[in-house]
């Protein structure tokens, strides 16, 4: 047979192939005659068949049937064999292949080699590709040769080692004798490697940690001596030397000195050395440079040597260089809390870097911006991010606008101001705004009661501009069917009151109904809307009609809504001006503004749950009742004695025993005291300590969360509080979250309760669960419980993963005992 | 560092070089995707870029994009100067490299990285002591293959190792 091709001559002749084709046939033909050549156990030409191999496996073709012939090159007494071989074990196999165990025994005697490059071979691809087994086999060796006086396997066995320490944590140990003289090394390899070596134990263990704080000083020295030393050729990069051990040191610095003020004393003068000496016109030094700053923040520095680091910083937001710019806004953004005033010395800096051409630092300053906002700047930050909301790319704009409402709340020098930044925002931004953005909004300029008329006026100014950016159309149609009186009255004080009538109004409203532009939900604002306007204005008959329209609309909620504003005007019109009054002041009482707004498929409603308004509530309760008939209408719940207390039985059980071997074997024992369960005793008794004390809205960590559902990947976690005013409502937010590799869409959560109780679940913060943890779905629910009864729940979630529709039903009795009493 | 990449302005992949572990398919999907995005970055935007939980540090030299995909704790800047002083071996040893040595001896380009890197992290910071070693692997693999003419009569019959 002749000799198989050579390697760069197959290379040449696969290049000049013109199409795909012609290259997959090149390569077909090619990879045939290797496989004969591989049966014929040729081993001559195995190498090159090998190496031949690897370059088709780099253009993307399989290659998986030289595998084996890895193994056997590796096994070759010839350098050439070896080294092509290794190279292809490293490219062709994982750790995710039993083939790859074969290895160790090669491994292990070319660790033994009398040839160095063999050994460093070796070396080389166990600390690159070698698995948990293989590692656990061949740690003694790797730390035989991590005490070798030749520098050349020292180094390699040094991050050799860490690698293994990587992979299995618990050798660590072992490699703490041959750690000792490490850094008395000359050597610059080995010392780069060792504080490698020596950043990784610390890194992943406390005792470690305390153990090599000892070398703090051996260290500061290593560093002084290269800043001071003179010109080195072997190791000069622009006239620095040894930028590569410089930072290494300095990032084990940080380690050791994080939180010890004796070590962190102890390296204060060097890193001021470091930060003031160092060369800035390469990227080399503020390579170094930045690094020690990262230290210095890290560690308990005074604060002279903190300004100096965020100086160097402020500078660096200057330098040309965009990567310098980057590095410093990342860095920045990582102190602002600790040191905001330093950080604050730079703010317009930070601000100009608003206009840089490049997205990540575009982002990051604009992460900065929003932290340095404060009172004092508020009015002209606030233009710049207007600005630069106007301006920016969408993949900012939701956060740019998120961000922006937050700070107006918090620093809003007035409250005109805050609704005309917000309306500044819902008109240039207004379709990429968070949906709870809406009801914030719409709680905050209820609370505005001066400004209800401006209000009012400055977004129907807005509405007769532009319908499609939805939330800004939710928020209009919302406050014309509450103030649409102050409208048609002229009354604004704050700007030129304009005139408008009843009519005109109305025509403004039925157009958003029929629109194309108009979502479901912004139709079910107008709606409502045009209905509360029934009270507010004279011409009910038009409104009359209107609602009558669209008692038979194809929507269903339009339709529902409808039929029971019809059923208002027709049977129940003497409740209608109570029902449709104006809204009271909503207190918010936790920083998360939504969850104590009641909502129902985005409508807003007065917080106090209320009889009168049952027949409004819309879909979610209708579908809680439909899950009550689930439960089988079985509401007898066995108050607390059997279920619950069969916990702390056991729990009291296991104690018992657990006392008796304590008397027996006298050696420690470990008491597990399943948290929630353990205190109940007789649930009267608890009942009588907690109904005393109303419970308050931030002792959620007072209730313990708990794991409702977890199957499938999804996992629900409820977590708790109590409603200020009624210390009979829980209430629960629940997050569902999503570990496979699939997002879960159209996610809906019911719930539904013994009757006893009463739910109200609103709306969750999406319907996709985005996949892989990166995200939540939240949702809000509230439980009355009146009569104190243990809660049940009943869930059934429904949602789409993969493009086939799942359904589940469980049952949560879990629940922490604080949760219902 | 998790894994390095070299690729030409057409995408096509030169030396991929992985230092943790994944499967064939995810190395793939990987790589596909972070070249699509290297490649679509503008020459004014700079050297760093967040992807997924990784930060990504990519230089081009010539017609090659050097892509190194690095952890959080790691310097972004430093990571730079990995790249270039690859560079400057590739270019030491080849003499004034080019991406045609790079694609024509991809083994000695792979051979050159494991001499400076394991596991991802630096052995030695000093260009000459890599070189230099590398330089005498190369003997290593040369002094067994084409004997000196005056010996080739007699050792004709021991030497059967054949050059690549």
């Amino acid at each position: 047979m002749p000799a198989p091709i050579r390697l760069r001559e197959l290379i040449r002749t696969i290049r000049t192939a013109r199409t795909q084709a012609e290259e997959r046939e090149m390569i077909q033909k090619e990879c045939a005659a290797i496989r004969s050549s591989f049966r014929e156990e040729d081993n001559t030409y195995r190498c090159r068949n090998v190496a031949k191999l690897l370059y088709m496996h780099m253009l993307g073709y399989p290659a998986h049937f030289g595998q084996l012939e890895c193994l056997k090159l590796i096994a070759s007494q010839k350098f050439t064999d070896k080294r092509i071989g290794y190279l292809g074990a490293m490219l062709l196999l994982d750790e995710r292949q039993d083939v790859h165990l074969l290895m160790t025994n090669c491994i292990k005697n070319d660790l033994n080699h009398s040839t160095q490059y063999v050994q460093g071979l070796a070396l080389c691809t166990l600390g690159c590709m070698g698995s948990s087994e293989m590692c656990r086999d061949l740690a003694g060796e790797v730390e035989k040769l991590l005490k070798t006086s030749n520098s050349y396997l020292r180094k390699k066995a040094a991050l050799c080692a860490v690698h293994v320490i990587r992979k299995v944590p618990e050798l660590m140990e072992m490699f703490l004798p041959a750690t000792k003289n490490l850094l008395s090394e000359k050597n610059h390899g080995v010392l780069h490697t060792s504080v490698v070596l020596l950043t990784e134990m610390c890194e992943r263990s406390p005792d470690m940690l305390l153990h090599f704080r000892k070398l703090v000083p051996q260290l500061v020295r290593i560093l002084k001596n290269l800043i001071m030393s003179g010109y080195s050729p072997e190791h000069d990069v622009s006239g620095i030397s040894d930028p590569f051990l410089q930072v290494r040191i300095l990032r084990l610095l940080r380690i050791l000195g994080r939180s010890d003020d004796d070590s962190s004393e102890a390296m204060n003068d060097i890193l001021a050395q470091v930060a003031t000496n160092t060369e800035t016109s390469k990227n080399v030094g503020n390579a170094i440079l930045y690094e020690t700053v990262l230290t210095i923040m890290d560690i308990k520095s005074e604060s002279g040597l903190r300004v100096l680091a965020i100086n160097i910083l402020g500078r660096f937001l200057l330098n040309n260089d965009k990567n310098i710019r980057y590095v410093a806004l990342t860095s920045l953004l990582k102190t602002v809390q600790t040191d905001h005033n330093a950080v604050q010395r730079h703010r317009s800096t930070i601000v100009d870097c608003l206009k840089d051409l490049d997205v990540s630092i575009k982002r990051r300053a604009m992460e900065l911006s929003f932290a340095l906002v404060n009172g004092n700047n508020i009015r002209g930050m606030m233009k710049e991010l207007l600005y630069f909301l106007d301006s920016c790319d969408p993949e900012f704009k939701a956060d740019c606008a998120s961000g922006v409402f937050l700070a107006a709340e918090k620093y809003a020098p007035s409250k005109r101001w805050h609704i005309d930044t917000i309306m500044r925002v819902l008109t240039t931004a207004g379709s990429y705004v968070r949906d709870d953005s809406v009801p914030n909004l719409i709680q905050l300029i209820t609370n505005s009661v001066e400004m209800h008329a401006y209000t009012v006026q400055r977004l129907y100014k807005a509405l007769l501009d532009d319908i499609s950016q939805q939330p800004l159309v939710q928020v209009s149609s919302w406050c014309i069917g509450e103030y649409g009186d102050l409208l048609v009255s002229g009354q604004c004080e704050e700007e030129e009151p304009i005139q408008v009538t009843e009519d005109e109004v109305l025509d403004v409203l039925e157009g958003l109904l029929v629109s194309n532009l108009s979502t479901p939900v912004t139709r079910g604002y107008s709606l409502t809307a045009i209905m509360k306007l029934s009270t507010r204005f004279s011409s009910v008959n038009r409104i009359k009609k209107v609602v009558s329209i669209y008692g038979s609309s194809i929507d269903v909620e339009l339709q529902q809504r409808a039929v029971e504003y019809n059923a208002l005007f027709k049977k129940y019109d003497h409740m209608r001006p109570a029902l449709l009054e104006r809204m009271p002041i909503m207190e918010k009482t936790a920083s998360n503004g939504p969850t104590e707004i009641m909502q129902t498929n985005g409508e807003t409603e007065p917080s106090v749950p209320d009889t009168k308004h049952l027949p409004l509530v819309t879909q979610p309760a209708n579908q809680a009742n439909d899950l009550l008939d689930l439960l089988g209408g079985n509401d007898v719940m066995p108050v607390i004695q059997t279920t619950l207390p069969t916990k702390p039985a056991s729990a009291g059980g296991e104690l018992l025993d657990l006392l008796g071997d304590l008397s027996l074997t006298g050696g420690p024992t470990v008491v597990p005291a399943p948290a929630p369960s353990v205190p109940v005793s007789q649930p009267p008794f608890l009942l009588d300590g907690l109904s005393s004390q109303p419970l308050f809205n931030d002792t959620s960590a007072a209730i313990p969360p708990m794991t409702a559902y977890s199957k499938n990947g999804l996992k629900i976690e409820f977590t708790f509080e109590r409603a200020n005013p009624n210390p009979n409502i829980a209430v629960i937010t629940i997050h569902a979250t999503n570990t496979t590799e699939a997002d879960m869409t159209e996610f809906v959560f019911q719930a539904a309760v013994p009757k006893t109780f009463q739910l109200q679940l609103l709306s969750p913060s999406s319907n996709i669960v985005p996949a892989l943890n990166q995200g939540s779905v939240t949702q809000v629910i509230r439980v009355l419980n009146p009569q104190k009864q243990q809660l049940r729940m009943r869930v059934k979630l429904t949602y789409t993963h993969k493009g086939s529709p799942v359904q589940d039903l469980a049952e949560v009795n879990n629940f922490p005992p604080q949760s219902w009493q | 560092m998790q894994f390095m990449l070299l690729f030409s302005r057409q995408g096509k992949l030169r030396l991929q070089k992985w230092y943790v572990p994944l499967s064939d398919k995810e190395k793939k999907k990987i790589t596909r995707e972070l070249v699509q995005t290297v490649l679509a970055r503008k020459p004014k935007m700079c050297s760093f870029l967040e992807w997924r939980d990784l930060k990504v540090v990519y230089k081009r030299y010539a017609s090659l994009y050097f892509c190194c995909a690095i952890e959080n704790q790691d310097n972004e800047l430093i990571t730079l100067e990995i790249i270039h002083r690859y560079v400057e071996l590739l270019d030491k040893y080849f003499g004034s490299v080019c991406e045609l040595d790079i694609i024509f001896n991809f083994e000695k380009a792979y051979f050159i990285l494991d001499e400076f890197l394991l596991g991802g992290e630096a052995q030695d910071t000093s260009k000459k002591n890599v070189l230099k070693a590398i330089e005498q692997a190369d003997l290593l693999q040369e002094c067994r293959r084409e004997p000196p003419l005056t010996v080739c009569f007699l050792s004709a019959q021991l030497t059967t190792e054949k050059p690549l």
